[in-house]
């Protein structure tokens, strides 16, 4: 049996936006297991940011609107203040989107690093934890010289992997990397996905919840996928199942606007999705994409239903049982 | 005859307290665009293509080098000339969401640029003028007239700006990074308006991005930037299937794939410093090139032609026809 540590059951996170709500998660449901890289994928607007960041501090205007997501079997949602506090950074550690300027600018990387030593490693002395950051920053090629420099004194490629070192130092039982790789460079994006995968190999991270925008990329380094589209789940499952075989017409159509290697508009001309995604003030009853659903039919204004294909890949439409 | 040419543009930024520290953001940059093609001006972060670009639209004057545009030194024309110049050549940007003043609806912002280069055109010419560029792009009319910016997807409003482009009836549109804000879905949409516009009325692009990939969907060729420093360049497809400088070798390995998983790890030395590679002698991606031998930190490598290509790199050094 897998170890679940996080579940993820019918969570509901709204905004609320002068008197009206913005549906941004609504009722998803997935399950993270013990060492595994769990992507999570959508395009803007499709909550997957939300959804993570509501995880790890909700504040307002997000309102937590029903569900649970539970951490080791505690419920995220009812925990009290000092209970979160306590999970962050050795619990669940998040790399938000625009990590690269999370780092406070006016401490060098040394002090950033004490002060949440202080806070969640009390029982570390200054030496250990040190000594500790010397050798991950040794992992991710960084010299420990970097400990004395201050944030904007590092490039783009050398801040995120500080980033990553500052967010894992502690040993997280569940990394959650929102976009960390979508502000760099092609050639940095891949060094930095290939240490995550290295943290986790080596026991360092226990599991990584990956959000990104870009498919191929997560492709590379997730075992399973998580497809969204305005604030539903459309499709799950084993990341190699899902992307050669995608189910949802939504995950068809996000694949095959990616050119594949070598493919040219002279040879073969591809083409895009149509249309924009609902107002999630006012989403389309039913299934939300069936307005640019080319295969779209009468039922899609009913909630489409989980079709489970064996194996963990379950997609959500009324395609499959028709 | 080439349609843009551009002859060793060089532009060095002073950065520093007092402008102590140079940095030579482009360097001896000889590049074309003929009539009816696209060229793809591919590079990373810091590697001057914005720069370029700006220099071009003439937002910023080359420190040396020279920039022509249909024989014309675009840096020496003139009161009326300069409009005809922005006749020609429009720029598309990065930011479709500041691209528009957000005060105006879209019909008036289009009718504002057709009427700065028609001004003689009235009424229903003007109407007729500004439907039309929307449905070239793609879109229907009805969708957007008559609504605001905010009230628009990234998708929609980078059509727009292609649409606003258009209205001018230019030769050349210099795009920079034209899509790498819009979602994955669209963004083939968007050039596929670009190499539409070439096949039917020989528009020619400059497209300027990050991306190979969709840089050789859409390119007729491909020159690829590194700090400032051409590294490669030639027909897309070549450059694409047969990358000669270890750089472009390194971009193609690193772009993520659907059809293919990473094997093992690239093979990259990790930078130590910003800005040190632009005060190399030598090569500037010698301080990450796995090829990277004594000589390519102490000069610049000489550029080998082999046909259409070129390629800046001590490699190949011991062959063909050096310049």
């Amino acid at each position: 049996m897998r170890e679940e540590v996080l579940r993820v059951d019918g969570l509901k996170v709204w905004y609320s936006v002068g008197g009206s709500y913005v549906k941004a998660v609504d009722g998803v449901s997935f399950t993270v297991y013990r060492g595994e890289v769990f992507g999570i994928a959508g395009e803007s607007g499709c909550g997957k940011s939300t959804l993570v960041s509501s995880l790890v501090l909700l504040k307002p205007p997000m309102r937590h609107m029903g569900g649970r997501a539970l951490f080791h079997g505690k419920d995220l949602f009812s925990m009290s203040g000092e209970e979160l506090r306590k999970i962050r950074y050795k619990g669940i550690s998040i790399i938000p989107q625009f990590a690269l300027d999370a780092l406070s600018p006016t401490k060098r990387i040394r002090d950033i690093i004490l002060d949440l030593a202080a806070v969640h490693e009390p029982n570390l002395t200054k030496r250990e934890v040190l000594e500790r950051a010397e050798e991950r920053l040794r992992l991710v090629s960084l010299s420990p010289k970097v400990l004395d420099m201050y944030p904007v004194e590092l490039s783009g490629g050398m801040r995120q992997r500080a980033v990553l070192v500052v967010s894992t130092l502690f040993n997280p039982e569940l990394l959650i990397a929102d976009e960390v790789t979508s502000a760099l460079d092609v050639t940095t994006q891949r060094v930095v996905l290939e240490l995550l995968l290295e943290f986790l190999k080596a026991g360092i991270i226990g599991s990584i919840v990956a959000v990104t925008h870009d498919i191929a990329s997560l492709y590379q380094i997730a075992d399973r996928m998580m497809i969204m589209y305005a604030g539903k789940v459309v499709e799950i499952g084993p990341a190699e199942e899902l992307v050669k075989r995608p189910r949802h017409p939504y995950t068809q159509a996000l694949i095959s606007s990616i050119p594949s290697l070598g493919v040219t508009y002279k040879e073969k001309r591809l083409s895009g999705l149509k249309g924009s995604p609902p107002n999630l003030r006012d989403p389309p009853p039913g299934c939300r994409f069936a307005p640019r659903c080319p295969y779209a039919f009468e039922r899609c204004g009913e909630e489409p239903p989980a079709v489970e294909l064996g194996g963990g890949h379950v997609f959500y439409c009324w395609l499959g049982v028709r | 005859m080439a349609l843009l040419r551009l002859e060793d543009v060089t532009k060095v930024f002073r950065t520093g307290l007092f402008g102590g520290q140079e940095i030579r953001a482009v360097e001896d940059v000889t590049m074309e665009v003929k009539e009816g093609e696209i060229v793809s001006l591919v590079g990373e972060s810091g590697s001057g293509k914005t720069t370029i670009a700006r220099m071009i639209l003439r937002f910023y004057r080359p420190t040396k080098g020279r920039i022509y545009y249909k024989g014309r030194d675009v840096w020496r024309l003139r009161g009326d000339e300069v409009k005809w110049y922005y006749s020609e050549v429009q720029g598309i940007f990065q930011d479709p969401y500041s691209s528009f003043n957000p005060i105006h609806r879209v019909e008036r912002i289009l009718y504002k640029t057709l009427h700065h280069f028609h001004p003689s055109l009235g009424g229903r010419g003007v109407e007729e003028r500004i439907r039309e560029a929307i449905e070239r792009v793609g879109l229907h009319p009805g969708d957007v007239l008559g609504k605001y910016p905010h009230q628009l997807s990234g998708g929609q409003l980078q059509r727009l700006s292609i649409a606003r482009a258009l209205l001018v009836e230019p030769s050349l549109i210099i795009a920079d990074e034209p899509v790498s804000m819009l979602d994955a879905s669209t963004r083939i949409d968007v050039l596929n308006i670009f190499a539409d516009l070439r096949d039917k009325e020989g528009l020619s692009v400059l497209m300027i991005g990050h991306d190979i990939l969709l840089a050789n969907y859409v390119s007729d060729r491909v020159v690829v930037l590194y700090k400032g420093n051409i590294v490669e360049e030639g027909p897309a497809k070549p450059v694409f299937v047969n990358p000669l400088h270890p750089y472009t070798g390194m971009l193609l390995e690193s772009i993520p794939r659907l059809d293919k998983k990473w094997e093992k790890r690239l093979e990259e030395k990790a930078e130590e410093e910003e800005y040190t590679a632009y005060r190399l002698k030598g090569c500037r991606f010698a301080p990450r090139c796995p090829a990277a031998r004594k000589i390519c930190f102490e000069a610049k490598p000489p550029t080998l032609k082999l046909e259409e290509r070129s390629v800046a790199c001590w490699i190949y050094s011991d062959y063909g026809e050096k310049s």
